[in-house]
């Protein structure tokens, strides 16, 4: 069955894209042919009445919790926010029960994301057995079954030792080394930005310093080593230096930023301690969030990445110091960046889709997808001047720790198709 | 006379000048209760008060508990064994289940910072924060001001904004400072914190610090009140001094540092002293200095003060 895209404006900074609204031809999950007033002899037509076309969005960091922490989030509901999100795939972490560390994890998350997704989901597997930093986990087996990148995410691996063993070994199979940038002996129990906030909520400090340590120590591995390093969820202004410089060397170094890192900070952390606003890295300065602003214009940062990271109400409802790290963001990432970055003007609709869709399917080594004839049809329909309100019974999720409740946005996602088919259509994600 | 404009004791930054006086003067008016010899009034008869302490605390709890008894008031300790992390319930349905009980203020000190604030949102009820983790303290921030008020202003005719306080110890991990700080600013007075850079928080001046002072022989001349802190060793992670022999020689309160301080300069402790680490006997008992048991008694004050002013009573009490 043919489907017919009628009134579309493309938007993909890889081609040269048709001015004016066109219509895009898919048959068998890819695009046939974009045009202005094609003819369909026989398949659905949809009129996006002006609607921004771009390739399908892709978050290369996501916690879908499945499998061992269910209550919080699973494949099916995950993926349903990442669909509802605009995303037509996401990038599971894996510090999972049990930690996808083997071949059998792999297939696992393969098989459930088949049998109930509602998007594509790209396997990442851990750098070490159980997360524990020790012992290189089974990255060859891994990488056969389809693990496409690797991470201990949720955690640093303490030994410059152990990660340089693990990027070496991890060089034949072409996947990415994901690192979450953390110094245990600096950070500790830290709970919040060390600074303002750790001193006036009177909470142990999670200090710029934890992170910017082992981003350093990873990029001189990366030279070492010539494995691709990726940066995870960055936060401070220093880190992105480091980063920035590591480009300018030629070293294949990527980073990612999260929207609650550049629209939130340690000041919007007030007495309620609020736990949906805890988060690893923590929120940083006013100064941080600029600059990581900054860093997406220019170009710094790769990706836009949500750490979507669910947690059930009774785990967050309590004392600070004892909730868990995380807030889910698939279901607002686009609103976010829409509202505060591309409406004001401080970044194009082409370089949005660089930082939601192509840098993250490349750093993940996953098939480019373009609005051009032979490319999958993984399309992500965009609104820019749909208005609306972050509301808990909206999501998808069966998470609500969000840190953007009752926000009001402008932009949104509408309609998804992965591989042609509508995973949700009018703002409706499709059983 | 108006009410008092706060609902709760939670964060004393919020607190201006005028209310923390409010809080002192009728501390004071209690006295008399105090000195009799029948120490009660019937001030909050019928009012129910929950000490929540989920942490062991004995004499911030002995001291709330005799404040309570002195007012009439009912007061239940709720806390030890029965605290709700050991029977895995969450601390909103703990404080839910006391609220069934229809209490009417409920004292709080918890492990972890902000956990008062919970409490005012789960059950709706003034709350006085008897200590939370690291963040604050405020009824021994308003016992140590009643001290000084007493000893400084009141007996000495200096004004508060002429006094410079020294601060010395574990500034990062004291809920003492979070609270006291704040109050000794609002007040007018100077301060400096002393101690070694592994004690000091990441911003001393976030909690409104003048000056931050790494030497105690260069500082101890200047100041009208030394306020030492307890070195909490069970709150101390990753050995933030070599020994306490160490910590002794340079932030010990000694009596070979009697001769560097002022004559009429006041030597302040929360309690309970370190005898030989924090103070040396000479100076936790100095007859014209130490005025650290007038710290303890003043707890029963202020502590009767809060209630009395948070259950509504107004700020002209008469015995």
């Amino acid at each position: 069955m043919a489907l017919m895209l009628r009134n579309a404006r493309l938007v993909d900074p890889q081609v040269k894209t048709a001015a004016g609204l066109v219509d895009i031809l898919i048959r068998d999950g890819r695009i046939v042919e974009i045009g202005k007033d094609l003819d369909l002899p026989k398949g659905i037509e949809r009129d996006l009445e002006g609607k921004y076309v771009v390739p399908g969005l892709v978050d290369i960091h996501v916690h879908l919790r499945d499998p061992g922490f269910e209550q919080k989030e699973d494949i099916a509901s995950g993926t349903r926010a990442a669909a509802h999100g605009g995303f037509t795939a996401v990038c599971a972490m894996p510090n999972t029960d049990p930690v996808i560390d083997d071949a059998v994890g792999v297939e696992y998350v393969k098989a459930r994301a088949a049998e109930v997704g509602k998007c594509r989901v790209i396997v990442s597997g851990a750098c070490t057995k159980d997360l524990q930093g020790e012992v290189l986990a089974d990255i060859g087996d891994m990488a056969a079954h389809g693990a496409s990148a690797l991470t201990d995410d949720g955690r640093g691996i303490q030994s410059a030792g152990m990660m340089r063993r693990v990027m070496e070994y991890a060089l034949p199979f072409d996947m990415p080394v994901m690192v979450h940038a953390q110094d245990d002996s600096l950070v500790g129990k830290g709970q919040v930005n060390e600074g303002v906030a750790s001193t006036r909520l009177g909470l142990l400090g999670w200090p710029a310093e934890g992170e910017e340590l082992e981003i350093a120590r990873d990029i001189a591995l990366c030279r070492l080593t010539g494995c691709p390093l990726h940066i995870q969820h960055i936060t401070t202004a220093r880190g992105l230096d480091l980063v920035r410089v590591a480009k300018a060397e030629g070293l294949p170094v990527t980073c990612e930023v999260t929207p609650h890192h550049l629209f939130l900070t340690e000041d919007d952390i007030t007495d309620a301690y609020q736990t949906t606003l805890k988060v690893n890295p923590p929120l940083r300065t006013r100064a941080d969030a600029d600059a990581l602003v900054a860093g997406v214009i220019d170009g710094t940062v790769d990706a836009i990445v949500t750490d979507h990271a669910p947690h059930t109400d009774h785990e967050k409802d309590r004392e600070f110091e004892l909730a868990p790290f995380g807030m889910i963001g698939l279901e607002t990432s686009l609103g976010l960046m829409l509202t505060h970055l591309v409406g004001p003007g401080l970044l194009t609709m082409e370089r949005l889709v660089e930082l939601m869709a192509v840098n993250p399917r490349a750093i993940v080594g996953q098939e480019r997808v373009a609005l051009e004839p032979g490319s999958v049809a993984d399309l992500t329909v965009i609104d820019p001047e749909a208005e609306w309100t972050v509301l808990r019974e909206d999501f998808y999720s069966k998470a609500g720790n969000s840190g953007f409740l009752n926000a009001s946005l402008k932009g949104r996602a509408t309609d998804v198709y992965v591989g042609g088919y509508a995973t949700m259509e009018n703002g409706e994600v499709i059983e | 006379m108006g009410c008092f404009p706060h609902k709760h004791l939670i964060d004393l930054g919020e607190y201006s000048a005028d209310d923390i006086m409010t809080v002192l003067a009728t501390a004071q008016k209690f006295k008399q209760v105090n000195e009799r010899r029948i120490k009660k009034v019937p001030t909050l008869k019928g009012f129910t008060v929950v000490n929540m302490f989920n942490e062991p605390s004995t004499r911030t709890r002995s001291s709330f508990e005799i404040a309570e008894k002195r007012l009439s008031a009912d007061a239940l300790n709720f806390g030890g064994s029965s605290t709700s992390t050991v029977k895995g319930e969450s601390l909103a349905d703990t404080v839910r289940t006391l609220c069934a009980y229809k209490i009417d203020l409920i004292v709080v000190r918890d492990a972890h910072a902000g956990v008062p604030y919970k409490v005012a949102e789960a059950s709706g009820v003034p709350v006085i924060d008897a200590g939370d983790g690291k963040h604050q303290h405020p009824t021994q921030a308003l016992l140590d001001l009643y001290t000084i008020w007493q000893h400084k202003v009141l007996a000495e005719g200096v004004p508060f904004e002429k006094l410079h306080v020294g601060i010395v110890g574990d500034i990062g991990h004291s809920r003492v400072c979070g609270s006291l700080i704040p109050g000794l600013k609002t007040m007018g007075c100077e301060v400096t914190v002393v101690g070694p850079p592994t004690l000091m928080p990441a911003r001393p001046d976030v909690l409104g610090a003048d000056h931050v002072a790494y030497d105690l022989d260069s500082v101890l001349p200047q100041l009208d009140v030394v306020y030492m802190l307890r070195i909490q060793r069970e709150r101390l992670e990753g050995a933030p001094f070599p020994s306490l022999r160490e910590y002794s020689l340079l932030y010990g309160l000694t009596r070979e540092r009697d001769a560097l301080m002022k004559p009429d300069a006041l030597v302040c402790h929360p309690g309970p002293i370190n005898r030989g680490v924090e103070l040396d006997s000479f100076m936790a008992d100095h007859p014209a200095r130490s005025v650290v048991l007038d710290q303890v008694y003043a707890g029963v004050l202020v502590r009767m003060a809060a209630l009395y002013l948070l259950l509504g009573g107004q700020d002209g009490f008469d015995a």
